[in-house]
Formats: structure tokens, C-alpha cells, sequence
């Protein structure tokens, strides 16, 4: 058997490894170049009042700061395990993006409040800083406020178990 | 004559004045960047598309976002660098060459040549495998047994 008569089977198994790696690969999903970096600054208000809202008020503990909004679908998806992190004691900071207070309110009212926070975003502009492009998206950040990783699209008990529970936990010490 | 001339001069004037410059609006060479500038960012909304076609949200924003620093007086340079700090080099339609992005570049040439070389070799090759010579005698004696 010459070698040469293996060449085809040998590329087709490179290529049948190549796809099955790409079909697990979602092209949506963007790796985010603030991974590892300072979340960066930001000077909001908390939504339906007018206290401030500042990056300060992220730092010193590990928590979640998770944006989503009213008029987002895939949001109500995420939101029951978002209320059982609660319910668990996980500090999870809304950020209400690109939506009305009222709206806002009428949602959390309506489905139930997770947040900590809930800091209004309207213009969309913290989002822009923070490279959100889609909601919801969940960054999970360290007592310094530095970015430790990003979930994009709506959070499940998957990725919550396995990346994001021990990330929060390792950050605590 | 003095009727017409009136109508003439607003009209100049009005047409002078809507292409200076106002403060807020891009001169003909800050759109001619901006124009260049939103058709080589991609929209991460719909990956396919640039933020000068899509219609996403998030493009709008990111195209206002160009406009204002194009006006406040930014180059190019810091421009693509501002979205590419926050969303990666992956926006950029032509990303830079580096360790991670050299494969993106060099990879279609190295396939041409992996293909020019497997043809070479291929068209090398075959002349060889061609029949082995004729022997006239034996051709001769064939078609003879055959006519019989």
C-alpha cells in the first residue's frame, strides 16, 4: 500500500476534525478584547430615581453585571436562573439597556427583580463602552473590577456550573 | 430683467451657503473618511454586513459614534482603534497582521501553492505512465490473426 493512496482518507479526516470543531464554535459569539482588562468607566443612574450609579459602585466585592432590557426577548429566557442566583446570594448588577425607566420597572415588576442594582443605560452609551452587541450579555467581574469573562447570549445553568460559578468563587479569595 | 435677477441671487446665495461647512455637518473630505471609514466595520449585529449597510441599532450608534470623532477632530487610526478596544479585531473587514490573524492572510496563498505544487507534480507525472513502446512485429502478427 503506497502512501499516496492514504493522502485522501488523511485529508478527509483532518477536514471531518476541522468541521466538527467548527460546528461547535457559534460565530455569534465574539470573544471580547476586555477580558482581563478594568471594566471600564461609566457614570449612570439607577433606574426610576436619580442616584448616581458610577464603575465605583462595582468594586470590592466579585459580582455579575448583566445587561438586558425590557424589549428583549432572549432576556426572559435567562431571567429564572437569574432569580435563583439571586435567591443564592449571587450579586447581580442590571444594566437596563437602551430603555424607558417605566418600561424597565414594569418588566422587573412583572417577572420578578434579580437585580441588586438596576441601573439605567438609555442611550445605550455604557453598553457601546463595554462592547455589549446583543442583550443579554453578563460579565463577570473581581473585587477590582477587572473583567474575568464575558457570557454572551442568555446565561444558562451549563455555563453558570461550569465557568461561571468557580470564576466567581475564585475571585473571592 | 430686475424681477428675475432677485429669485437668481437668493438662489446663489442659498446654494453657497448650504455648502459651506456648518458646524455639525462633515466637509466633503471628513465624509469621504467617514464613508471609508463605516464600510470597513462590521456590524456584530449581522456579521455580514458593514455598520454603512446595516440597519441594526447598534450600528447607528457605531456610525454616529465615527461622525462625532471624525468631527472632533480624530484620525483615522484612533477611530478604528476606539472599536477595536471594544469589540475586537474581528469588526475590522481588514484585520492587522499579527501572530493570531497571520494564518487569515497567508492561508489562501499557501493553499494556491499546495494546489500549484500537487498539479505540477501531477502533470509531471502522467507522460511516464504512458504504454509501453510498440512492437511492430507483434502488432503485425495480431492484425494478421485477426483478418484470418
Amino acid at each position: 500500500m503506497r502512501l499516496r493512496y492514504l493522502l485522501p482518507a488523511a485529508v478527509l479526516v483532518v477536514l471531518i476534525v476541522l468541521f466538527a470543531f467548527g460546528l461547535q464554535h457559534d460565530p455569534r459569539a465574539v470573544p471580547s478584547p476586555l477580558i482581563g482588562k478594568p471594566a471600564p468607566d461609566f457614570s449612570l443612574r439607577v433606574v426610576g430615581a436619580d442616584t448616581p450609579f458610577t464603575r465605583d459602585d462595582l468594586l470590592g466585592r466579585p459580582l455579575l453585571v448583566n445587561f438586558w432590557a425590557s424589549w428583549c426577548v432572549a432576556c426572559r429566557v435567562e431571567h429564572p436562573l437569574l432569580m435563583e442566583l439571586a435567591r443564592q446570594g449571587v450579586e447581580i448588577v442590571g444594566i437596563d439597556y437602551k430603555d424607558t425607566d417605566a418600561e424597565g420597572l414594569r418588566w422587573l415588576q412583572r417577572h420578578g427583580n434579580p437585580y441588586r442594582h438596576v441601573v439605567a443605560d438609555t442611550q445605550g452609551t455604557a453598553g457601546l463602552d463595554w462592547g455589549v452587541y446583543g442583550v443579554p450579555e453578563t460579565f463577570v467581574l473581581d473585587a477590582k473590577g477587572i473583567i474575568v469573562h464575558k457570557h454572551i447570549g442568555p446565561l444558562d445553568e451549563d455555563a453558570w456550573r461550569s465557568t461561571i460559578a468557580p470564576l466567581l468563587a475564585g475571585t473571592q479569595g | 430683467m430686475r424681477i428675475s435677477l432677485l429669485p437668481c441671487a437668493l438662489l446663489l446665495t442659498a446654494i453657497t451657503l448650504r455648502a459651506a461647512a456648518q458646524p455639525g455637518e462633515l466637509t466633503p473630505q471628513q465624509a469621504a473618511r467617514y464613508q471609508a471609514l463605516v464600510s470597513e466595520l462590521r456590524c456584530l449585529v449581522c456579521q455580514n454586513q458593514s455598520i454603512a449597510d446595516s440597519n441594526a441599532p447598534l450600528a447607528a450608534d457605531l456610525r454616529e459614534q465615527v461622525r462625532s470623532q471624525i468631527l472632533a477632530g480624530r484620525s483615522d487610526e484612533a477611530i478604528r482603534d476606539y472599536v477595536t478596544a471594544r469589540y475586537g479585531d474581528f469588526v475590522l473587514y481588514r484585520p492587522p497582521f499579527k501572530p493570531s490573524t497571520w494564518m487569515l492572510w497567508v492561508g489562501p496563498f499557501l493553499l494556491l501553492a499546495a494546489a500549484l505544487a500537487f498539479t505540477l507534480r501531477f502533470v509531471r507525472r502522467s507522460p511516464r505512465a504512458s504504454a509501453a513502446p510498440v512492437d511492430p512485429n507483434r502488432l503485425q502478427r495480431l492484425l494478421d490473426e485477426e483478418s484470418k
